[in-house]
C-alpha cells in the first residue's frame, strides 16, 4: 500500500529531526521524508496537520497471554490493543502457560502473530525450563526459533548458582538476559511496598532491599561472567542508584521502568484497590520521583507498559488474593507524555524513551523514522483528552489502576510494516 | 472516599463496621454508650431483648475461629435475631467457590447482616463493596488489618475501669506485625484522645513505619511499661514462635512475657488486658493472668455487649 501522511509534525527521536513534513510509505518502507516525489501516487492520504508523526512505539514487556491463558486475553485482542496504543513492536515475556521454554512454542507464537494484523512480536525465552529456576533452557535453539533474550519474567530464581551459570552460558553466545531484580526470600508472600501504608493496612511488605540486594548480586555476577543484562521494572530510588553506578563502571547494563511506576505510589492501596496490585509494588513518592528523574537523565533506558491483561475474576477478590498486573499497552503513550510534562522533557526526547531507546535494548534497528527505515509509524494527537474506562479499552483485560482517570494523548493512526493497522476518528 | 467513610452513610450513620481507622470519636462513644446499656442484659433472668426479631444474621467465617464466632452468635441471639454460622473455611471455599459467589448466594437467602472473618487484609471492605445496599457488614477480623469489635470492647473495658482516656498511658505488647487487634486498638486509642500510646516488641514483630500509626516504639519492655495505666498484651501465634522471627517461646517470654516483676514497673493500679486465647508462660505469666490487675474475663463479657450494640446500631429499628 502506498501511503502519504501529509502535514504532520514529524519527529525522529534518535536524530532529533522535528519538522512539519510529508512522509511517503511504500512496500513497507519510508521511501520519502520531506519532499514527495513527483511520481508518487498514494492509495491513501492521511491528513496529519496538528498531529505528531513518530516512529511506532517499542514496548519491552507486553503479555499477549497465549499460549494457555486465553481466558485472560488472546493474540487477536492484545495485538489490536497494542496497535491502538501506537505500539508497532513488542517483546513478550515468557510467563505463558506453558512458559516459552521450547522452540516449538516460540515458533507457533510467531507463526500465529505473523498471520494477524498488529505489531511485530519478539518473544523472550524462558531462562530456565518451566521458569522453575532449575537448569537452563536450550538458548541457541530458542534463539533460532526467534527469541531475542532470556528471562525468568516474574518467577523467582532462588539458586544463585543457576543464575551464574545461566549468565556464563548466555555470555558465551552473546545472548542478553532480561532479569527482574528481586530477592525471592525477602519478597516472600509480599504484595505491597514495605512502608507505612502496608503496615497500616496489614499487607505483607516487599522491602526496597529485596530489589537492591538482587541488583547488587546481578552486578557482581556480570563482572565475573561478562553477561549482558537488561534489568526489568526498576521500582526504587536505591535500585536506580546501583544501576547508575554499574553503568558508570562500564558494565553492559540497561534497564527499564513500567509506565505506571512513573505516576503512582503505594498511596493507591489506601482502599485495598486490587487494580493497584502490581509487581514490583508501587513504592513511595520519593521512589517515584527518582524514577521520573532517572528516565529523564537517561539512567533508565526505556519505559514499557508491563502489559498484563486479566479476566475480572483475577481482580474481583480481596487485595491479597488478586493477581498482580495491569493492562497497559494502550496507556503507554499518554503515560509517557504525562511523565515528560512532569519532568520538563521535550517531546522528541520523551518519544525516544518509547521508540529508539527500547529499540536499542532490543538491538533490531527499529524505532527510527528516516528514509529507508521500516514503515512502523504512530500518528497521534498529543493533546487529545480521553477517559480510561472499561469501554474505552480495547484490551480484553479491563484491569487498570488508571480506570476513571483522564489522560492526554491519543493515537489516531498506526502503520506497521507499511500497513495501516489502526485508525480512529477523533471523538466527536 | 477513604476506608473510614465507606462505612458511614452521607448523614454520618454507621452502615458497616469495617475498621476503626478514621471512625469519628462520637461514633465510637455512641457504640460504647449503647454497649453500656446492654451489659446488664446478661445478668437478667431472661437474657433476650426483642430488638432484632425477624432479622437474619450470617456469621461468615472464611478463617476458622471458635471464640469470636461464639460471642457474635450469643450477641445476635440476645437480640432475638436468627443467626446462622457458616464455617466457609471448611465448606464452599474448598470447593473452589469465590468469596463473591458465597456472599451472593447468602444474599439470596435474605440476609440482613454479615459478620465476616477472612485471612486476607481488606476482605471485609471487599465484601461490603459488593453486597446489596441494605445489607450491613461487620468485620470480625481481616488478615492483619483490622478487628474493630475487639478494639471497641477493649476501649469499653478501659473506659469502664479507667474513665477518661486523655490522661492515660497505654502499652501494647507483643506481635504487632501480625496483629489486626493491635491496629484497631491503636486507631481507637488515638481517636479517643490517648496521647501516650506505646508498642513494645522486638524489631521482627513490628511493621515497617509503625510510628506512622502514632505510637512510640520500645524494644525494652521495662522501659516501655514504666508508669503505664493500661497494659494490652497480644497473642503470639504458635507459628511465630519458631522460624526466623523469634528463636523460641522461652526467649520471647524472657524478654517480653508479662511477669509480676515487669508489671510492678507500671502504675500501681494498671490494668492488664488480653484478647485471648492466652498462651500462659509465653506472653503472660499465670500469676498476672489470674491476678487482681487482670481484666481479661470482663473483656469477654463486655465483648458480647459491644457486639450487641454494633449489630443493633447497624440493623436495629433505630438504624
Amino acid at each position: 500500500m502506498k501511503l502519504l501522511i501529509r502535514g504532520g509534525r514529524v519527529i525522529d527521536p534518535a536524530s532529533g529531526y522535528d519538522h512539519i513534513a510529508d512522509i511517503c510509505v511504500a512496500a513497507g518502507r519510508v521511501v520519502a521524508l520531506g519532499q514527495v516525489p513527483a511520481d508518487f501516487t498514494p492509495q491513501r492520504v492521511i491528513e496529519a496537520a496538528g498531529l505528531v508523526v513518530a516512529p511506532g512505539l517499542v514496548d519491552l514487556a507486553a503479555r499477549l497471554r497465549e499460549p494457555g491463558l486465553e481466558h485472560k486475553a488472546t493474540l487477536e485482542s492484545e495485538m489490536h490493543a497494542a496497535a491502538a496504543g501506537g505500539v508497532t513492536a513488542l517483546a513478550i515475556p515468557p510467563d505463558t502457560d506453558p512458559p516459552l521454554d521450547e522452540p516449538g512454542l516460540v515458533e507457533m507464537l510467531k507463526f500465529r502473530a505473523r498471520n494477524l494484523p498488529g505489531p511485530r512480536v519478539y518473544p523472550v525465552g524462558a531462562l530456565t525450563p518451566g521458569l522453575r529456576g532449575e537448569g537452563i533452557t536450550e538458548m541457541s535453539e530458542l534463539t533460532e526459533a526467534g527469541c531475542v533474550a532470556f528471562s525468568q519474567a516474574d518467577a523467582p530464581l532462588t539458586d544463585t548458582q543457576v543464575l551464574m551459570r545461566a549468565m556464563q552460558y548466555a555470555a558465551t553466545f552473546g545472548y542478553p538476559l532480561w532479569l527482574r531484580p528481586q530477592d525471592p526470600h525477602l519478597a516472600r508472600n509480599g504484595i505491597a511496598h514495605e512502608g507505612a501504608m502496608a503496615g497500616t493496612l496489614g499487607l505483607v511488605g516487599i522491602p526496597v532491599v529485596a530489589e537492591t540486594l538482587a541488583i547488587g548480586a546481578m552486578l557482581q555476577l556480570m563482572r565475573v561472567t561478562g553477561a549482558r543484562v537488561h534489568l526489568c521494572r526498576l521500582s526504587s530510588a536505591a535500585g536506580l542508584a546501583l544501576v547508575r553506578a554499574g553503568k558508570a563502571e562500564g558494565l553492559p547494563l540497561t534497564c527499564d521502568v513500567a509506565a505506571h511506576h512513573l505516576h503512582l505510589t503505594d498511596a493507591e492501596l489506601a482502599r485495598f484497590d486490587s487494580q493497584a496490585h502490581v509487581v514490583p509494588p508501587l513504592r513511595s513518592e520519593a521512589d517515584r520521583a527518582a524514577l521520573v528523574a532517572g528516565l529523564a537523565d537517561g539512567s533508565i533506558d526505556a519505559v514499557c507498559s508491563d502489559h498484563a491483561p486479566h479476566d475480572d475474576e483475577a481482580k474481583e477478590v480481596p487485595f491479597g488474593e488478586s493477581e498482580p498486573g495491569a493492562t497497559g499497552v494502550e496507556l503507554l503513550l499518554p503515560l509517557t507524555l504525562g511523565w515528560a510534562r512532569e519532568a520538563g522533557v521535550e517531546l522528541p526526547a520523551a518519544l525516544a524513551a518509547v521508540t529508539s531507546r527500547p529499540a536499542g535494548v532490543l538491538g533490531l534497528g527499529l524505532g527510527r523514522l528516516v528514509e529507508g527505515a521500516p514503515a512502523d509509524l504512530c500518528v497521534f494527537d498529543p493533546d487529545a483528552r480521553w477517559s480510561v474506562t472499561r469501554e474505552s479499552l480495547r484490551s480484553q483485560g479491563r484491569n487498570s489502576p488508571f480506570l476513571g482517570r483522564e489522560l492526554r494523548g491519543r493515537v489516531r493512526y498506526t502503520v506497521i510494516d507499511g500497513h495501516l493497522d489502526f485508525e480512529s476518528a477523533p471523538a466527536a | 472516599m477513604t476506608l473510614a467513610t465507606e462505612q458511614l452513610s452521607a448523614d454520618g450513620r454507621l452502615r458497616h463496621l469495617l475498621t476503626l481507622q478514621g471512625l469519628p470519636r462520637e461514633v465510637l462513644h455512641r457504640i460504647l454508650d449503647a454497649a453500656a446499656g446492654f451489659v446488664s442484659v446478661g445478668e437478667r433472668e431472661s437474657k433476650k431483648l426483642p430488638l432484632l426479631r425477624g432479622k437474619t444474621i450470617f456469621n461468615l467465617f472464611f478463617e476458622s475461629s471458635t471464640r469470636t464466632r461464639t460471642t457474635f452468635e450469643i450477641a445476635a441471639k440476645r437480640l432475638s435475631a436468627d443467626v446462622i454460622s457458616l464455617n466457609v473455611a471448611t465448606s464452599s471455599q474448598s470447593k473452589g467457590e469465590s468469596v463473591l459467589d458465597t456472599v451472593q448466594n447468602l444474599e439470596a437467602m435474605d440476609a440482613d447482616l454479615f459478620v465476616v472473618r477472612h485471612a486476607a487484609s481488606g476482605a471485609a471492605h471487599f465484601i461490603a463493596r459488593h453486597v446489596r445496599p441494605y445489607i450491613a457488614v461487620v468485620n470480625a477480623g481481616d488478615g492483619r488489618h483490622a478487628h474493630p469489635t475487639q478494639g471497641l470492647l477493649d476501649m469499653f473495658t478501659i473506659r469502664q475501669f479507667k474513665g477518661d482516656f486523655a490522661p492515660l498511658a497505654v502499652a501494647i505488647v507483643g506481635d504487632v506485625l501480625h496483629s489486626r487487634v493491635a491496629r484497631s486498638e491503636i486507631h481507637a486509642l488515638r481517636t479517643l484522645g490517648v496521647r501516650d500510646i506505646r508498642v513494645i516488641a522486638p524489631r521482627t514483630l513490628l511493621p515497617a513505619g509503625v510510628e506512622a500509626l502514632g505510637v512510640k516504639v520500645f524494644h525494652d519492655m521495662g522501659a516501655g511499661i514504666r508508669g503505664v495505666d493500661v497494659v494490652m498484651m497480644l497473642r503470639l501465634q504458635n507459628e511465630r514462635m519458631k522460624g526466623s522471627l523469634l528463636p523460641s517461646a522461652g526467649e520471647y517470654f524472657k524478654n517480653y512475657g508479662l511477669t509480676p516483676e515487669k508489671l510492678a514497673l507500671a502504675a500501681p493500679d494498671a490494668i492488664v488486658m488480653h484478647p485471648g486465647p492466652m498462651n500462659r508462660g509465653v506472653e503472660i505469666d499465670s500469676a498476672v493472668a489470674d491476678g487482681p490487675q487482670a481484666v481479661i474475663l470482663p473483656q469477654v463479657t463486655f465483648g458480647i455487649a459491644v457486639r450487641m450494640a454494633v449489630m443493633n446500631l447497624l440493623i436495629g429499628e433505630a438504624a
